[in-house]
């Protein structure tokens, strides 16, 4: 013996088996995993089992103890995971046809149980995935496309986790949210539809916009005239017989004197026959009165 | 230098003589041991050499190391000695604890010490010490970083509002780690989950807003309601991220309604310029009609001091200025005017059309 411990070899050896027997038999649990020790595929106990609002620490992960070779440890993540559902067509009540990307986030809590009916994490979310989207389609097939607009949305979504939650426990999994990522009109036609709305949507708006201008020109235009109408009316009423006679005397003016007001181009000229009685020819006549 | 050259020579030595190996064939080793009885390691050669030398007389100098190297090589526990893989395991272990159990934490970091596993403390900025690996573990992380993501990484992301339409919209989400160890040991993927997340809770806010919102006034109402909206779902996680902000890069209608877009504007452009001039107008129209009033009124006061000698003047004045300007014909006597010889008449019309206006009169 002694020489077998003299030997490097022997001694190498020695300390590889032991490091071996060391590794089969302890193993550290980390904290973001639960483990199931199997026995022969019975399960035996859990390790660093998730526990709602517990903590980190000592007590859950840590160095774990197995009888070498008889028992194995199955892993099981214990942080929150997701599944994630892409392009699921959906078909509202009136017949509104939605693309939808939705994912679900969950926890395994029951280590045992997701090992009984399941065995591997792949598998849950493998389960999951087509009942999330069953789910999904279930609930907004129920409802007009507007509720997926609104503030109804929230409570739609809640019917869905719980739909799901129901099947998730018996994974032993516990459904932590489920939300819509995207819900989309589909591209193609019922997109280049809602396209087309919104151009003819914002041409009406356009025109409206014009038109509204234009009379809101007109008005003001009009307030404009109705003032100054006003304006003349006020002034002029003062003596109407005045009026008369002194707007007969501008208009002849502007009327007979064929020259524009700038001088440029003679408009024409007029001519005048006046009768011997006219007013203008009164002491022409040496008629005075 | 002597022991460097001595090395050299022993290693090849041991390689040549040695068949079993480095550490020799089992038989004779031991006697090669019993025999060395001093100190083997290095530092104590050059003290013992000249004693052997002395003692034997007969060995050559190849001897002597093919000897030496046999004892060095061929004794793997020596009884009072140490020889150098001891030494080298020492420092190797020495190394080893202090790479792995000291460690620096920079100021805008923290680390989060695992013990066999399990969480047993975070590590404050300075020098920090943890049990070896793999006792012991630290995984440091920068909490003070923000962190930007960018959603959509690149193309149109396109959203439905409220009001059944759609935009184009570009955001970036800033967070960083508020709790190292929830960040570290709660999520499978946090930055994915903060990138679901933004877009959900971005999709569920924007379809409660009208297109008008999201694209103009209400942008920052949408990015403050991302934000809580976010936080309060990554706390329900127990995510351990804190989210700094949301920020709107771009909000624009989708590229192909772009057009129709930019012709409510136009629309908007024509409409104020028409509402321009008609206010031009009516500064206009108001004024003149304001002077023309003031004109009258001044010549009234005027007129009402001397109202019949104005009036005559008036006419006058305007009757002179009136036939300067047109041919005037004054017939004598009313009834006895049958023919009016208007010369200026064809004169006035001839000009534009000689050939046809002369006969027609």
């Amino acid at each position: 013996m002694i020489r077998l411990l003299k030997n490097p070899i022997a001694l190498a050896l020695l300390a590889i088996l032991l490091l071996i027997l060391i590794g089969s038999t302890f193993a550290i649990v980390p904290e973001t995993k639960q483990a199931v020790i199997v026995r022969f595929g019975e399960p035996q106990r859990i390790l660093n089992r998730y526990q709602p609002g517990g903590g980190f620490g000592p007590g859950g992960a840590g160095v774990a103890a197995r009888i070498p070779f008889l028992e194995q440890i199955v892993w099981i993540d214990k942080r929150i995971q997701s599944i994630a559902m892409e392009n699921q067509q959906v078909l509202s009540t009136d017949q509104y046809r939605l693309e939808v990307d939705a994912f679900a986030r969950y926890r395994i809590v029951d280590p045992l149980q997701m090992y009984k009916s399941a065995r591997t994490e792949e598998n849950v979310g493998n389960q999951l995935k087509p009942i999330l989207a069953s789910a999904l389609r279930n609930e907004l097939g129920r409802r007009p496309f507007a509720a997926l607009l609104s503030p109804e949305r929230g409570q739609m979504m809640d019917n869905i986790q719980n739909a799901l939650d129901r099947v998730a426990r018996q994974y032993g999994a516990e459904i932590v949210d489920v939300r819509i990522k995207h819900a989309d009109l589909p591209t193609g036609t019922p997109l280049e539809a809602a396209f087309e709305r919104m151009r003819t949507a914002r041409e009406q708006e356009a025109r409206s916009i014009e038109a509204d201008g234009f009379k809101q020109a007109q008005i003001i235009r009009a307030e404009a005239d109705a003032e100054a109408t006003a304006t003349y009316a006020r002034a002029f009423n003062q003596d109407p017989a005045f009026y008369d006679f002194y707007r007969a005397m501008q208009s002849y003016r502007t009327s007979f004197i064929a020259e524009t007001p700038t001088g440029e181009q003679p408009r024409g000229r007029a001519s005048i026959v006046l009768s011997p009685n006219n007013d203008y020819l009164r002491q022409f006549r040496g008629s005075g009165r | 230098m002597i022991r460097i050259i001595g090395r050299g020579a022993r290693d090849g030595a041991s390689l040549s003589d040695n068949r079993g190996g480095p550490w020799g064939p089992g038989g004779d080793d031991d006697d090669g041991a019993g025999e060395g009885g001093g100190p083997r390691n290095p530092w104590g050669q050059k003290r013992r050499k000249p004693a052997r030398a002395g003692g034997n007389g007969e060995p050559g100098p190849l001897d002597e190391f093919i000897r030496r190297s046999r004892e060095r090589f061929g004794s793997g526990l020596p009884r009072d000695g140490r020889p150098y893989w001891l030494y080298g395991l020492v420092a190797f272990l020495l190394l080893w604890i202090l790479f792995t159990s000291v460690w620096r934490i920079g100021p805008q970091e923290r680390g989060v010490v695992t013990t066999f596993g399990y969480y047993s403390r975070t590590m404050a900025p300075g020098i920090g010490f943890s049990w070896p690996w793999p006792i012991g573990n630290v995984r440091t992380l920068n909490v003070e970083e923000i962190r930007p993501l960018a959603i959509p990484g690149s193309g149109e992301n396109l959203i439905l509002t409220g009001d059944q339409n759609v935009i184009d919209l570009a955001y970036t989400v800033r967070w960083n780690i508020k709790n190292p160890e929830l960040f570290l040991f709660q999520m499978v993927d946090p930055e994915m989950t903060i990138r679901e997340v933004a877009e959900s809770a971005m999709r569920a806010v924007v379809a409660r807003v009208s297109l008008d919102d999201a694209i103009g006034a209400g942008r920052a109402d949408v990015e403050q309601r991302v934000e809580r909206s976010m936080q309060q779902v990554l706390d329900d996680y127990g995510s351990g991220v804190q989210i700094q902000g949301v920020a709107i890069n771009q909000s624009t209608p989708p590229q192909s309604v772009n057009e129709a877009f930019l012709s409510v504007s136009a629309a908007q452009q024509r409409a104020q310029s028409s509402m321009n001039q008609a206010r031009a107008y009516a500064l206009q129209k108001t004024a003149a009609a304001q002077g023309a009033a003031a004109e009258f009124e001044k010549i009234l006061a005027e007129y009402r001091a001397a109202p019949e000698v104005t009036r005559r003047r008036m006419y006058y004045e305007t009757m002179e200025q009136i036939l300067q300007h047109v041919d005037t014909t004054i017939v004598e006597t009313p009834g006895v005017t049958p023919y009016l010889p208007l010369p200026e008449m064809p004169r006035r019309a001839a000009p534009p059309t000689p050939s046809q206006g002369a006969p027609a009169r």
